[in-house]
């Protein structure tokens, strides 16, 4: 029989699943960034179902209560998927940055940057 | 020349080794018009723009003067004009880096080149972007000098001379040697000592003026940190990578004054900051493996 906080587990596990499938079935997240939390939901299901493995779990980490153990991993998911999209958001600045300079060399190149053309500019 | 000579032979006459005596020699003596002696290149004056590399466009100068500023309107024509008036030879390019005020448009009045950032990228994108437009037009010397008119021009002359002899890549303005005329408040000149620290520590080279933005690179310098510049509070982690590359960095004394407008690029509230994060970029580009070799 599966115990209460099992159930919230599981079923907040399947809500992020479904969502998750929705989004990228939608357009609107990428594969690439799907993955953590695909592997992060199913992670959460297969210690919610099964109690000895979240025990023995458990017991490697010495968390004495095993359901901690269950939003300890959780905890650790989304620790590392935020360490995820600081690493995409740098990338992204770093993107950003450059795009900003070619547009402004080019801007230069083609003589956009005459007197007055600041409208245009922006 | 003639116009059918190949581009390596241009690049000969370019060579530091074959122009510096002569230049040098310009550079010693004070009145203004020296440095149109640097600029023996522009023999490609003879060629139509097209035959030239594609890079190349019109400019007929090998000094480029990266001037970054960021509401500046008020100082930018001054500094200009000054740069003009000491480097007569060289080229100006403005970045602006998204100015809201009339930045782009009196450099432009001024007869300067101008880029104009989107938005603001702060002092080190900037300057990265000065420096790629060097490398995209062939410049042999970039010089960096601050928008705000805290740079004499007239001291330009001295970052030059050592690339000129080919005794540095990379020369750096500093406040701090020779007779001190500046003398910073006492939080920023413990930061600056902190940097020195620092900076001695990690680039094995020291250098008194970290923070100093007042440069000049030459062109294997300039294309290195065309690709890697760091971008928020880039100029003590800049020594320590040009170091880590193998650069040949050396200080001048130079003159600087006070600032003329406009603010400081560090305001007090964001001094705190700044001391953290500055330390932190030293040591993390001590650490750093990728993007540390020279091309």
């Amino acid at each position: 029989m599966l115990d209460r906080v099992q159930l919230t587990a599981i079923l907040a596990s399947i809500g992020i699943i479904v969502a998750v499938i929705d989004l990228m079935r939608r357009g609107r997240l990428r594969e690439e960034y799907s993955i953590l939390w695909l592997v992060l939901a199913f992670g959460m299901i297969g210690l919610s179902l099964s109690r000895a493995l979240l025990e023995s779990l458990a017991q490697l980490t010495g968390i004495f209560y095993p359901p901690s153990a269950l939003f300890a991993v959780a905890f650790i998911g989304c620790l590392a998927l935020f360490m995820h999209f600081s690493v995409v958001i740098s990338r992204l600045t770093q993107q950003t940055v450059t795009l900003a300079q070619e547009l402004a060399l080019l801007q230069q190149k083609i003589g956009s940057g005459e007197a007055g053309s600041r409208a245009s500019a922006r | 020349m003639s116009q059918g000579e190949s581009p390596t032979a241009l690049q000969e006459v370019c060579r530091p080794d074959t122009w510096a005596l002569s230049v040098v020699g310009m550079l010693q003596q004070p009145q203004r018009g020296g440095f149109d002696a640097v600029c023996i290149r522009p023999r490609h004056q003879g060629a139509p723009l097209a035959m030239r590399d594609e890079g190349r466009q019109k400019h007929r100068s090998c000094v480029l003067c990266v001037v970054p500023a960021y509401n500046e309107a008020g100082n930018i024509a001054a500094v200009i004009r000054d740069v003009r008036a000491h480097v007569p030879g060289g080229d100006v390019l403005v970045i602006d880096d998204g100015s809201a005020d009339e930045t782009a448009d009196v450099a432009l009045e001024t007869g300067a080149l101008v880029c104009r950032l989107p938005f603001n990228l702060g002092i080190g994108g900037a300057v990265q972007t000065g420096l790629k437009f060097a490398v995209r037009h062939g410049y042999d010397i970039a010089v960096q000098v601050d928008g705000d008119g805290q740079h004499d021009a007239a001291e330009i002359a001295k970052l030059l001379r050592p690339i000129l002899n080919g005794e540095a890549d990379v020369v750096i303005g500093s406040r701090f040697l020779g007779k001190v005329t500046y003398r910073p408040p006492l939080l920023r000149r413990l930061g600056m000592r902190l940097f020195e620290l620092l900076n001695w520590l990690a680039a094995g080279q020291h250098i008194r003026d970290n923070t100093s933005g007042f440069r000049a690179y030459n062109r294997e310098a300039i294309s290195f940190l065309a690709d890697n510049y760091p971008t928020h509070y880039p100029e003590p982690e800049a020594v320590v990578m040009l170091r880590r590359a193998g650069f040949r960095l050396k200080e001048v004394h130079t003159r600087m004054r006070q600032r003329q407008r406009g603010q400081s690029s560090i305001a007090p509230a964001k001094a705190v900051y700044y001391m953290v994060r500055v330390p932190l970029g030293i040591f993390i580009t001590a650490l750093r493996t990728v993007g540390m070799s020279r091309r």
